[in-house]
């Protein structure tokens, strides 16, 4: 304020709305940027290429219209990869949603030690993916750990990873123990938010343990499990390593889901063209999901404002 | 639903805590065990809980079969870029989206949650064609620029922004009326208050990165190169057979500095995580 103030100078072109205009801009660029690099155009391409055909040997690269969208309609294997996906996917979800409440409710107990036990059962999230992967082909081989122990009590375990009937639910059990820990928390953490005088006037009015559970605990925390279950949902459409190292899709196709046919169109026999329109497919089958769930929402969560 | 339990009640419920831990518990158990078992040991009837003989050679021939300290040192550091340089853009982005208003802040909210609802792998095949463009094959360029900037960071923008929603407004009005610019506020003000939301940011961004599985055997091809999920598998015999007890002691070695962190600092690790969905 010592400087005698110019009325003549123009108004400076830095307002602060300019300037917040500018700063927010900045600050958001390289997320930006980065989407429309890594995702945008990405996705553009994907769609690109699936009007091509594409072989990598002959370095050609020509337009085919929709012939990998008519090779799609009539792909032996991929009924089955949808179903096994299907499979995959409403096994894992209603397991890991069911076991994480279960664990939730009994870890929001008043118990000594309970946070050990949070600690234990939380411990395979931690694991890395790999490493927990390889023990439990370990564990699940006709030798294994697993059936030693069946032998132990007289029963003779089959080969899990190798029959049809029991491949699928190998696979799905070990990604459940692997992840459920992290649904677990979530939901402990949303029982704790629930308002404990729900249940002090739920007792007055004579209602036991169960109904309180499904007439206050269930509504108040339908926000939380509607969240996981879109995380758990997509999450469980992107399951490739597990699939990768426990069965490499087999025994035939029967645990090939969808991103591991991808892959195995795209890098393993080089149908670029191909393996985009499979991309395709799984972003369609996401964005469906995702649609639905977000439609549910209206519906059934409850919200207490 | 926290009243008093009667003791037998408190004894039943242990019971089935305890049953119900045996599969969490007892493949991390059987992994470390395994690994120092000599290789007749590891198919032993009935199996061995704790190993009878110990065998550590097993240890010294992970490191002669694969590059595997190179190997180690390729995912520390792969991980440790992607988590600080994930904090950082999905910070400033969550602070841009959440505090200043700015013309279609709100469309390019959405343009960056578009990366929440493609999977990564819907884009794998034009990214291997893209970093084939530039080179950057069998280099560690994709599994870095893609987590900082890509989809996997929008996640980590989305929990950003929602925790700086929360914060009150009259601290940045006080910053403002003396004078700090957007980028002091943010340094100064917002960011150091931000810390819960920045672990769990930092958590989830580097067991993400530790995980990585797809990207490294679609982009590295030379095994010098490999990240240790992608390096794990790669312990085989002339006929492809697993290396079973190599297999087992590189797992152990790639799990258990992970977990020791989360033992020391269990409360953080799960109050970040809980913390992420809270408000989801």
């Amino acid at each position: 304020m010592s400087q005698p103030i110019d009325t003549k100078r123009k108004p400076a072109f830095w307002t602060m709305h300019r300037r917040d205009a500018a700063a927010g801009y900045l600050f958001i660029a390289p997320q930006l940027l980065g989407i429309i690099t890594f995702v945008l155009i990405p996705l553009g391409l994907v769609f690109y290429y699936s009007l091509h055909e594409w072989n990598v040997l002959a370095n050609t690269f020509t337009f085919v219209g929709d012939a990998n969208y008519q090779l799609l309609l009539r792909d032996p294997n991929l009924p089955q990869v949808l179903w096994a996906s299907a499979v995959f996917s409403a096994g894992l979800v209603v397991l890991n949603m069911s076991l994480a409440l279960l664990l939730a409710v009994l870890l929001d107990q008043k118990l000594k030690g309970i946070v050990v036990f949070r600690t234990l059962f939380f411990s395979p999230v931690v694991v890395s993916l790999v490493a927990w992967t390889i023990v439990w082909s370990f564990l699940l081989q006709a030798n294994g750990g697993i059936n030693g122990m069946l032998a132990m009590i007289g029963i003779e375990g089959p080969n899990w990873l190798r029959l049809p009937s029991t491949a699928m639910v190998s696979v799905v059990v070990v990604q459940v123990l692997k992840n459920v820990g992290l649904n677990m928390i979530l939901f402990l953490a949303a029982l704790q938010g629930v308002p404990k005088e729900l249940y002090e006037a739920a007792r007055v009015d004579g209602a036991g343990r169960f109904k309180q559970f499904r007439r206050i605990t269930l509504p108040m925390i339908s926000p939380t499990i509607l969240l996981t279950s879109i995380i758990t949902i997509v999450g469980s459409l992107q399951v490739f390593a597990q699939i990768a190292i426990l069965t490499k899709g087999g025994p035939g196709v029967s645990t090939t889901v969808l991103v591991y046919y991808l892959y195995q169109q795209a890098f393993q026999f080089n149908f670029f063209g191909y393996g985009s329109t499979l991309s395709i497919l799984l972003f369609l089958i996401v964005a469906v999901l995702t649609f639905i769930q977000w439609q549910m929402r209206k519906r059934i969560v409850f919200y207490e404002n | 639903m926290k009243t008093e339990l009667s003791p037998r009640a408190k004894v039943a419920l242990y019971g089935l805590m305890c049953v119900l831990l045996i599969p969490f518990v007892f493949p991390t158990w059987w992994m470390i065990t395994s690994s120092v078992k000599p290789i007749s040991d590891i198919f032993a009837f009935p199996p061995d809980l704790w190993p009878r003989r110990f065998d550590w050679l097993t240890y010294q021939r992970v490191f002669e079969l694969q590059p595997f300290g190179r190997q180690y040192w390729n995912s520390a550091y792969i991980a440790a870029i992607v988590t600080v340089g994930t904090m950082v853009v999905s910070s400033m982005a969550g602070y841009a989206f959440a505090r200043i208003k700015f013309p279609f802040s709100n469309a390019l909210f959405m343009v960056v949650l578009l990366g929440l609802l493609i999977p990564s792998e819907v884009t794998i095949v034009p990214l291997f064609q893209m970093f084939l463009g530039w080179n950057m094959i069998n280099t560690h360029w994709p599994l870095i620029l893609v987590p900082i900037f890509g989809a996997p960071s929008v996640f980590a923008t989305f929990v950003m922004r929602q925790f700086f929603i929360s914060l009150p407004g009259e601290l940045e009005e006080a910053a403002r009326v003396d004078g700090l610019g957007r980028f002091k506020i943010f340094w100064t003000i917002a960011l150091p208050l931000a810390k819960p939301a920045l672990g769990a940011v930092a958590i989830f961004t580097f067991l993400h990165s530790w995980n990585l599985y797809l990207e490294p055997i679609v982009f590295l091809s030379s095994t010098h190169m490999f990240t240790l999920p992608q390096a794990l598998t790669q312990f085989t015999d002339a006929y492809g057979g697993a290396m079973w007890n190599i297999q087992l002691a590189a797992a152990t070695m790639t799990a258990i500095p992970v977990l020791l962190v989360f033992i020391v600092a269990q409360k953080q690790f799960v109050e970040g995580l809980a913390h992420t969905g809270l408000k989801g």
